[in-house]
């Protein structure tokens, strides 16, 4: 787990100028998150801070919402995320985490829930080559071939890779370098891309692999 | 407006030129040989330009001893010193990839006449 982590907003990817060579990067906007809980082992069983980010109409919240926002006698914000850390000490409840808790030049693991792909067959989801386009073969060209033996075993092995649904499931990507951390405008620059929709939800945390 | 125009605006230069394909340019690119630094001159025929805001690029073309050399820039890359416009061309289409199948008189493009 990581010692530091922030959420943020895809905004969309571009490309910057860093000594005179082109470097892609990903936009994340990055609000100030206002810790609404802190869970700790002794009372949770794991230690992570509850924050949440940006505005909300407090007439729009639910009243469990509106209570857990009020016993916390936090500004109601968008969305409540868990940011799982090694240890909470010296986060209190209402103070805000803000872009520069992630240095520039460092290395980040971004966390987000990929685009969804729908039902996809085995050469896109699992990258199986699939078949002949000649050869006399005939409307079986994406197939996955084989799954199995005959009488011996019988049956066709559990978690065998098969066409199913792709995407849309929790996705971490290792080790982006931190282009630029902007406290002014609330942007975090990352090099390379990130998985997820342009709008989706990350969760940015110092990189818990690698150097 | 797009998302990321906030980040983008800043490496938007102002002193590019207005200039298109079939027109003939001077692109002084700084080039970095150890730790020296010197200005090249890369002059030829604009034959493409692509995408848009921050990478958006070109493509010159130019003979080299009779051998065809494309270079492509982005239009904002700040390693242009500068980029001078010598003649405007006139051309039917904007991506001249056709003069790369000709030689000689049939890979001229001819100049736009001002009226």
């Amino acid at each position: 787990m990581a010692l530091q982590a922030i959420v943020g907003e895809k905004l969309a990817m571009s490309q910057v100028w860093v000594d005179d060579k082109v470097v892609p990067v990903t936009v994340l906007r990055v609000e100030p998150a206002r810790i609404v809980q802190v869970k700790t082992t002794e009372r949770d069983g794991y230690t992570a801070l509850q924050v949440t980010y940006g505005t909300k109409d407090p007439k729009k919240l639910t009243k469990p919402e509106a209570g857990h926002f009020a016993t916390a006698g936090v500004e109601p914000g968008r969305r409540l995320v868990e940011l799982r850390l090694d240890s909470v000490d010296g986060f209190e409840v209402g103070q805000e985490i803000t872009v520069d808790t992630i240095a520039q030049g460092t290395r980040v693991d971004v966390t987000a829930v990929s685009r969804g792909k729908g039902f996809a067959g085995g050469m896109k989801r699992h990258n199986f080559a699939g078949q002949g386009a000649s050869h006399g073969n005939h409307k079986h060209h994406r197939a996955p071939g084989s799954i199995g033996s005959c009488s011996f075993p019988g049956r066709v092995f559990k978690g065998l890779r098969m066409a199913g649904h792709m995407g849309h499931e929790q996705v971490t990507t290792l080790n982006l370098e931190v282009v630029q951390a902007d406290t002014e405008r609330n942007l975090l620059l990352v090099k390379g891309s990130v998985p997820g929709p342009n709008g989706g939800v990350v969760i940015v945390r110092n990189a818990v692999k690698g150097k | 407006m797009k998302s990321t125009d906030l980040v983008d605006n800043q490496y938007l230069r102002s002193d590019v030129p207005a200039f298109g394909p079939g027109d003939e340019v001077k692109v002084h690119v700084k080039v970095v040989e150890g730790n020296k630094e010197r200005v090249q001159v890369f002059q030829g025929n604009v034959i493409a330009r692509q995408g848009s805001g921050v990478a958006e690029t070109y493509t010159v073309r130019k003979l080299s001893y009779g051998v065809g050399v494309e270079r492509t820039f982005p239009v904002h890359t700040p390693t242009v010193v500068k980029l001078e416009v010598l003649k405007r061309g006139d051309v039917r289409r904007a991506k001249l990839y056709y003069v790369r199948d000709r030689v000689g008189k049939a890979a001229k493009i001819r100049e736009k006449r001002e009226r």
